[in-house]
């Protein structure tokens, strides 16, 4: 089970948003979770002023019971401390949320993934669009109400003149 | 696939009020189909004569949706996929994968299973090296280093098809250690290949390191700084060639790589010379891995105790490995069932591809060929 994680950053981070904000460890690795609305406020803390100066990785998960069917996951480094933190947040499908292009270069293809991904929408983005799928594909594959040998029929009947692409 | 003259606004196709005199800016189309870029990427080129103003990469013609099918098999059935990923660094992608398992099951692979793990990954990390070399010379135009490596590698690949039958997608661990104990004669044919391979390198290095050629075709081409490097999430031999001195198996030892003395070589310029030299360096120092491991080796199982059906507690985690290629991460959820709920893959060719458009500006047009080979991309993991 995730123990409450404290330290002096936590102290800092509730110090200043309060009950919007939790701090856990599991398995050795902290991660902290963050209302939607304090988002851009808090990463860009963590880059200016903790030194997470790296970012490794944005991402998703689909919970489709929950009323909020979507964690969005932001996994940061940071070459001083040598320390890995994730940030996580819950929104609904459909929700938007600030992108970190302009915090870390980084995270254009991985939120543009996201995207093609989930349906995740990011504002800000200097140009979200599809990055694995094709443009005029309709769907995002990593929801979990998408089957596993589903597919964009008709993309595929036009584009590749074929039946199926079974 | 996006239209070129869509994706890119900037191009005015109304030419009729141009004269000769005018800077036209051209679109040019490089792949998919296309023997430099490794695979099925595509680059759309803005060119203004033979200089590069920007490019923008087409990928995911190899998408095949290895994350949605780890979500339908068990963890188990899962390891032999991640191989098809980085399939020239197969081992590297199932010492992560496992690992990044046996965290979230919270046990601990033995340490015989451990040194297997790094004398295999280590000798991967030298196979990836060399059909790197081989490829990026020859895109370069120097053909000989193809066959070199070629012929070097193929010791490797003799040595994981003896240890576990496969050669390139190997599938060589389990997760809670390693499936076969080493076979018989194991340490004497890695000893063997370490004294033969040692010289080999010299011999790719007397080459290519002084060739005038090779030095005016990759000095001062693609340069990326540091800054950049880390704004863009760059990682592995580019970010080290940038001055970087940052490697995985040091900031946060994983299988048993904090039981070796090696050190991390850098560069200064962060140009395609220094990467080329970075990655040297790097084979050498995975030599002396492989000789201290093999010197030490200790006795013991092989595998720790897992039970046949895995079901790993509620949680997350996410761990990452040092692959040829840089951070390679694995973000595992899980449900508690047999299956992960979520895998998500950190590839390291997928993030430092993203650097292409900025180590292409300003440069010319055959310098886009030999940036795409120094950034070291396979194609099977950035689309994954």
């Amino acid at each position: 089970m995730p123990q409450p994680w404290d330290s002096p950053l936590v102290a800092k981070l509730t110090g200043q948003f309060g009950s919007g904000l939790s701090a856990l460890t599991y398995l050795g690795q902290n991660y902290l979770t963050v209302d939607r609305s304090l988002i851009p406020n808090v990463l860009q803390i963590l880059r200016d002023e903790e030194q997470f100066d790296y970012c490794v990785d944005v991402t998703a998960v689909h919970y489709p019971k929950r009323e909020l069917q979507f964690d969005v996951i932001w996994i940061l480094y940071s070459f001083t401390k040598n320390e890995r933190l994730r940030v996580k947040t819950q929104i609904a499908d459909g929700a938007h949320i600030p992108s970190v292009a302009f915090l870390w270069p980084t995270a254009n293809w991985l939120e543009r993934e996201a995207f093609d991904m989930f349906g995740i929408q990011f504002d800000g983005h200097p140009e979200l669009k599809r990055i694995l799928l094709p443009d005029g594909w309709k769907g995002h594959p990593l929801r979990k109400d998408y089957g596993i040998i589903e597919q964009d029929q008709e993309w595929v009947q036009i584009n590749l003149g074929i039946e199926s692409g079974q | 696939m996006s239209d070129p003259t869509t994706s890119i606004s900037h191009l005015d196709l109304d030419e009729s009020k141009k004269t000769f005199l005018d800077a036209n800016e051209l679109i040019l189309n490089m792949g998919p189909q296309h023997p430099a870029t490794h695979g099925v990427l595509r680059v759309i080129l803005r060119l203004d004569g033979e200089k590069v103003m920007g490019l923008e990469c087409v990928i995911g013609y190899l998408h095949r949706g290895v994350e949605k099918i780890a979500e339908h098999r068990t963890y188990t059935m899962f390891n032999p996929y991640v191989d098809r990923m980085d399939y020239v660094a197969a081992v590297s992608n199932g010492l992560g994968y496992c690992e990044a398992v046996e965290k979230l099951l919270n046990i601990e692979a033995p340490p015989r299973a451990n040194y297997i793990r790094v004398i295999l990954t280590e000798l991967n990390r030298m196979a990836s090296h060399q059909l790197w070399l081989g490829t990026h010379a020859l895109d370069i135009g120097a053909m000989t280093p193809l066959f070199y490596t070629f012929r070097d590698r193929e010791e490797i690949l003799k040595i994981f098809e003896k240890y576990c039958g496969a050669r390139l997608t190997t599938h060589a661990f389990r997760i809670g250690g390693c499936q076969y104990e080493t076979y018989e004669g194991f340490e004497k044919d890695v000893t063997k290949f370490l004294t033969f391979v040692a010289p080999k390198i010299d011999e790719y290095e007397e080459l290519l390191t002084t060739n005038r050629i090779w030095v005016e075709r990759t000095k001062k081409v693609g340069t990326i700084s540091a800054k950049d490097c880390i704004a863009l999430g760059v990682t592995g031999p580019v970010l080290r060639a940038s001055g970087v001195k940052w490697d995985l198996r040091k900031a946060q030892p994983y299988a048993a790589y904090k039981e070796f003395d090696f050190d991390i070589p850098t560069g200064q310029n962060g140009d395609t010379y220094d990467r080329y030299l970075v990655r040297m360096a790097e084979m050498r120092q995975s030599l002396r891995i492989i000789q201290q491991a093999v010197d030490k080796i200790p006795e013991g199982p092989i595998m720790a105790k897992v039970s046949k059906v895995m079901k790993p507690p509620v949680g997350e985690i996410y761990h990452s490995i040092e692959a040829p290629k840089g951070e390679l991460g694995y973000f595992i959820v899980s449900d508690g069932s047999t299956q992960p709920y979520r895998v998500r893959v950190r590839p390291p060719s997928f993030v430092n591809l993203q650097a292409l458009d900025l180590m292409c500006r300003g440069q010319l047009v055959a310098d886009v060929i030999a940036v795409i080979g120094t950034l070291d991309i396979v194609l099977g993991e950035v689309d994954r």
